[in-house]
């Protein structure tokens, strides 16, 4: 206790990291609910990559801020995505995939070919997995990141009814002069945000972790659209200070080290959920 | 007063004509029942009428005040996910989201309304249960509620009782027309329950080979109910 006291005193980027951490996992877990019930999950996980082949372009062309050219060929692959997901006559699914492993290729082949770095596997592995690029967070980064998570969460709570109403059932929220597609929209560059924001957290295969398990966990247990998204956020905020905390004491990587106690937490919520529910009958 | 007027309509999808010159005409406090055989268009119709797809030709007039994001709808399926969490309060209340255009929040009034939606489908005891773990009767109650927030006006009800015990079922035909009769509201219901459809409704609209619209009675008189009417005995045996 007194060395985690002593770490966070000292240590700016600790600090950053924490705040930084928590803001992501906030904003990640309060739209996982309606990627999840919206079968969108599959979107982030694409997203992700993409988001990876953008990092690995900006690298190679040498553009000091990464997130600015990360940033908008995510949103914009967002969009398209979201375009090819509802136009029936195009598989879906298909289209995301292509583009994901796509994207995740040629960044790598880039990376390879281009990359003036001595130690490529390292950086491509601290892409893929975040090892300790959020411990290396400049002021900038954080403040952009932290008016970001801000701008997410009002988005969230402004829209929280609509994006129930076009969640739930997105036949009679249209039939009923509800814009669906724009919040359809707005979900997806949302979406396209929180997962540059979350690359530098955990690394761009281990995203879908930090949207799936806090909604899948909190589903397990509540059983209205609020309690859901209140607890789910409160799920990922808790388990990324704890996999943050334990990080830095014990010099593991901070991105899966989240993902473990996600992991752990999820199952002592579905085994409560077991008990509940049993108990309920 | 004429509500929805439509003139030589004809509906499909893509270049696929399925239904060719509709000419009907709905005044408000009617109770139009929308009759024909499977895949005839009739939820097609619906879709159109909510400007969910688009019509292929002629044209389609809501007049009277009616504005088309006025109609509460029962869609004939409604596909929620098996693990969707969702307390019925909150799926009545979603049913007021397009009228609070950009307001953020439900007001007072706003969840004083969805309740007395509830009461009047009977599921106010309901209210904090979740919705998946409800019987189907229960659901469709639910989804009336919330159809009965988003209008005051106009109902379409694609076969509100499908899947229901026959004593559900008569309720549930109870509660539909109480809402015509007392609330005045129009409802247009597609329904295979030809003699419930005869014993509710004011006006008749088949859709087949042949295309019927007018009062019940004069759908009585004609000799399209006959050949439809012995057509689903035949098919029952
Ligand atoms: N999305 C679609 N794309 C193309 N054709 C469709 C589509 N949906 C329905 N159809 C076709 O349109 C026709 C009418 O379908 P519709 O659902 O309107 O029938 P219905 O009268 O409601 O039947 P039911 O009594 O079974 O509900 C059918 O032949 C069907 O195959
Ligand atoms: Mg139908």
């Amino acid at each position: 206790m007194n060395e985690l006291i002593y770490t966070l005193t000292t240590y700016s980027f600790v600090r950053y990291a924490l705040i930084v951490g928590v803001l992501i996992a906030l904003c990640s877990s309060l739209l996982g609910v309606t990627l999840v019930l919206k079968r969108f999950s599959f979107i982030g996980d694409g997203l992700s990559h993409v988001a990876f082949g953008a990092m690995a372009v900006a690298t190679v062309i040498g553009i000091a801020d990464n997130m600015l050219f990360t940033m908008p060929v995510t949103i914009i692959c967002a969009v398209l995505l979201l375009r090819t997901g509802q136009n029936t006559k195009i598989k879906g699914d298909a289209a995301v995939a292509m583009i994901s492993v796509g994207s995740l290729a040629l960044g790598y082949l880039l990376m390879n070919i281009f990359s003036t770095s001595s130690n490529l596997s390292g950086d491509v592995c601290s892409t893929l997995f975040g090892s300790t690029s959020i411990l290396t967070l400049s002021v900038f980064e954080v403040w952009l990141c932290v008016a970001l998570s801000i701008v997410v969460v009002v988005l969230f709570i402004l829209f929280y009814n609509k994006i129930f109403a076009v969640t739930f059932d997105e036949n009679f929220a249209k039939a009923t002069g509800v814009h669906s597609e724009f919040y359809n929209l707005l979900i997806a560059v949302v979406i396209a945000v929180i997962i540059v924001l979350a690359m530098n957290l955990v690394g761009s295969l281990l995203i879908s972790a930090l949207v799936i398990f806090p909604a899948l966990s909190a589903m397990r247990v509540f059983k209205s659209f609020k309690s859901v998204t209140i607890c789910s956020a409160c799920f990922s905020v808790v388990c990324a200070l704890l996999g943050i905390i334990i990080s830095v004491l014990f010099g593991t990587p901070v991105g899966s080290t989240i993902v473990a106690v996600d992991i752990v937490a999820f199952f002592l919520f579905w085994l409560i959920g077991i008990f509940a529910g049993g108990k309920a009958k | 007063m004429a509500q929805i007027i439509c003139k030589n309509l004809s509906l499909g999808y893509d270049s696929n004509v399925i239904v060719k010159n509709l000419n009907f005409t709905v005044n408000s406090g009617d109770y139009l029942c929308i009759v024909g055989e499977n895949g005839s268009g009739k939820s097609t119709l619906m879709r159109t009428l909510l400007s969910l797809q688009k019509s292929l030709f002629g044209e389609l007039e809501f007049s009277d005040g009616l504005k088309p994001n006025e109609i509460g709808y029962l869609p004939q399926q409604t596909f929620v996910q098996r693990d969707f969490p969702a307390s019925v309060f909150e799926i009545v209340l979603s049913g007021l989201c397009s009228k609070k255009g950009f307001k953020p929040f439900y007001s007072k009034e706003d969840k004083a309304l969805a309740l007395k939606n509830m009461k009047k489908m009977e599921i106010e005891n309901l209210k904090n249960r979740c919705y998946r773990e409800l019987s189907g009767g229960q659901q469709q109650r639910v989804l009336l509620a919330r159809a009965l927030c988003a209008t005051s006006k106009a109902l379409l009800l694609d076969e509100p009782v499908s899947g229901l015990d026959p004593m559900l079922t008569n309720q549930m035909y109870e509660l539909i027309y109480n809402l015509n009769k007392k609330e005045k509201i129009t409802i247009i219901m597609i329904s295979h329950d030809i003699e419930s459809a005869l014993k509710y409704s004011t006006h008749i609209l088949h859709i087949g080979k042949e295309i019927f619209f007018g009062t019940k009675q004069e759908y009585l008189n004609s000799n399209i109910v006959d050949g439809f009417l012995s057509n689903s005995k035949g098919g029952a045996q």
